[in-house]
This record gives C-alpha cells, sequence and structure tokens, in this order.
C-alpha cells in the first residue's frame, strides 16, 4: 500500500482571481483609469448613487460603467441615456462579478478616453465581498430601511470597503433605525471606513460622496503620474 | 452561495499540487477559513463530491478550520480576539486604545492535503 503523506499547501484558493485583479490594475494604470467597485443588497440604491454621481461628475471627468446583472440589462439602459458608456455584464445566475469578467468588461471599453470606471456589482452582500475585481477602492451601500443590524449579519462585507454610503437617510423617521448603533458595528469591524449619510432621493449628502470619490481618484492619479 | 466557483478553484489547486507529488490519491483537504467569511463547509463537500468524479481527488474529505477574528492595538501592539456576538466594545482591552487592525479572520486558504 502506497504511504499516507500530509503535503502543506498554504495556497489561496482564490489566488488566480486575486492575480488577475492585480494584472487588471496594472493595465488601468496604464491609462491612468481609476476603478470603484460599488456594492449593495438589491434595492439599495445602487444605480441611483452611479446616475446621481455621473451627473455631478461628468462634466470633470470622462466616467464609463460596468453594470452586473443576473438577467436584465435594464441598468446599463439608465446610464446610457445619461450619455456615458457602459457595459452590461449578465451573469445567468452568478451572485458576484469577479476579475475574469471584468477584464471582460474592460477590454470592450476605450480605457485611453476615460478618468474613472464604476462597477455596479450584483445586488448582493454576501459573495462580492470575497472577489477582488481589480478596482481600486471598495464601496458599499447600506440603505436605511434594510435596517441598522445588517454589519452583524454580513461582517466580510462591512469590512473590505473604504466607504460606506449610508443611503435613504430621508427614511430615518420612518424607519426603527439607529445611525448611533449602525456605525458602531461597522467601526467595529473597519476603523478605517469612511461614512457618508446620504439620499439619492433628495440629493442630500451626494456632494460628500463626490467629493470623497474625487479625491481618491486624484489621489491615484497623482500617484501614478 | 457563491461555493461552486471557489469548489471549483480547490478542486484545480489540489489536483495541481497532487501532481507535483505523485499522488495516486487525495484523502482529505484541510481548509483555512476566517470567521469573517461566511462560506459554507457542507456546501464545499457537497459541490466537491460533485467535480471530484472521475479525478484523483474523488472521496477526499473536506475539513474546515475557522480562524477567529483577531484585532492588534495600534498604540500597545497588544492582540486580542472579537467575538461578533458581543458587540459592546472593540477597544484595546489592555491600553484602551481606539486604533486598531485586523489581523486575522479574513483568511481563506488550502492548508494542507493528505495524499497516498
Amino acid at each position: 500500500m502506497a504511504d499516507i503523506r500530509l503535503i502543506e499547501i498554504k495556497e489561496d484558493i482564490l489566488s488566480d482571481n486575486k492575480n488577475l485583479a492585480d494584472e487588471i490594475r496594472d493595465m488601468l494604470r496604464v491609462h491612468k483609469v481609476f476603478m470603484l467597485n460599488l456594492m449593495a443588497s438589491p434595492g439599495g440604491g445602487k444605480t441611483s448613487l452611479i446616475i446621481n454621481t455621473i451627473r455631478s461628475m461628468k462634466d470633470t471627468c470622462r466616467i464609463g460603467v460596468i453594470e452586473g446583472d443576473i438577467a436584465s440589462v435594464v441598468d446599463a439602459e439608465k446610464v446610457v441615456q445619461e450619455g456615458i458608456p457602459a457595459v452590461q455584464l449578465k451573469t445567468g445566475g452568478f451572485c458576484h462579478l469577479d476579475a475574469t469578467m471584468i477584464k471582460m468588461a474592460l477590454d470592450e471599453m476605450d480605457l485611453k478616453n476615460l478618468d474613472l470606471v464604476m462597477i455596479e456589482n450584483i445586488g448582493n452582500l454576501v459573495c462580492p465581498a470575497e472577489f477582488d475585481t481589480g478596482a481600486h477602492k471598495n464601496a458599499m451601500i447600506l440603505s436605511v430601511p434594510e435596517g441598522d443590524d445588517k454589519p452583524l449579519k454580513y461582517p466580510l462585507i462591512f469590512s473590505v470597503c473604504d466607504v460606506l454610503v449610508v443611503n435613504k437617510i430621508d427614511y430615518i423617521g420612518v424607519a426603527d433605525f439607529d445611525m448611533g448603533a449602525m456605525k458602531e458595528r461597522v467601526f467595529k469591524l473597519n476603523p478605517e471606513i469612511n461614512i457618508i449619510e446620504a439620499s439619492c432621493k433628495t440629493g442630500e449628502g451626494i456632494e460628500k460622496w463626490t467629493r470623497w470619490l474625487t479625491d481618491e481618484m486624484n489621489a491615484y492619479q497623482r500617484a501614478v503620474r | 452561495m457563491h461555493e461552486l466557483s471557489v469548489t471549483e478553484s480547490i478542486l484545480s489547486i489540489v489536483l495541481k499540487h497532487a501532481q507535483t507529488n505523485k499522488a495516486e490519491k487525495v484523502l482529505a483537504i484541510n481548509l483555512k477559513v476566517g470567521e469573517l467569511s461566511e462560506l459554507v463547509g457542507d456546501c464545499i463537500q457537497h459541490y466537491f463530491d460533485y467535480l471530484s468524479k472521475g479525478t484523483i481527488a474523488e472521496g477526499a474529505v473536506i475539513d474546515v478550520e475557522r480562524s477567529p477574528i483577531i484585532f492588534q492595538c495600534k498604540e500597545c501592539e497588544h492582540s486580542f480576539e472579537i467575538s461578533l456576538k458581543d458587540s459592546k466594545d472593540f477597544a484595546c482591552p489592555r491600553c484602551g486604545g481606539a486604533k486598531v487592525s485586523l489581523i486575522s479572520g479574513r483568511e481563506f486558504y488550502i492548508k494542507d492535503i493528505t495524499i497516498s
């Protein structure tokens, strides 16, 4: 009988994805394109935030959008109506976007004529958090009606994001949402995170968000120059 | 929810190392997964049984070892474990410092395999 041997591996399960994500960042660097990965639950306000961002930033920078959806193209159509190039990725049931899919989308885009690419990830707080997309910064939205307990239920996504937009603050007062408790839970998982309170409907806080995004993009572009 | 694509990666990494080590059979696989991950061990085994059919890894038993969430204080470098259910305090229990960084809890790798 053959010997039984224990082989130490210590290899990251998602190393292929991580390596491709690094290649994507190298590719973006050549064209000085800053990429943001936006994650949230279904209905959290990802498309609305992207539309708001386009409206306030399209005069000062060249934007492209990658839309991830399980089946439809409705979000990409909304973006195109704003006069912005969009690539729709239909995942056919897949719960997240990974580096392979983002690479395919970027290959369809005219990167030399863009400054900023925003990825609208699949509406899901679980899976997108595990996969590096090649983006430079990760953002997430938690909307007020979803409740202040989400950081307890989906800790990983709150721990990997650089910024959290608390959307639909116009619902505060109607919803049973404790902003202080929510923030405490988030800071516990990620003490470095930026938290921006906003409403895509009333426009409150959107300027703060676009300022954060502009600062990050400028810092990146200064660094790669 | 994304266990299927994760399991595909696990199988390909395992087969690669099994071949390098001239294995006839893969008997067991140990994964190290941080407490912050939502991965479900039973699902991985289920998908693995399906995906590994006809390979030398067919029948391998997968064990998931969870690693705790550990923060380190940036002031005094003291490390301490956090339980997600205990939501009260995450400041350093030794010096009270509020600036801490995550040093464990996001692991996601194959620790070792047992082959024959």
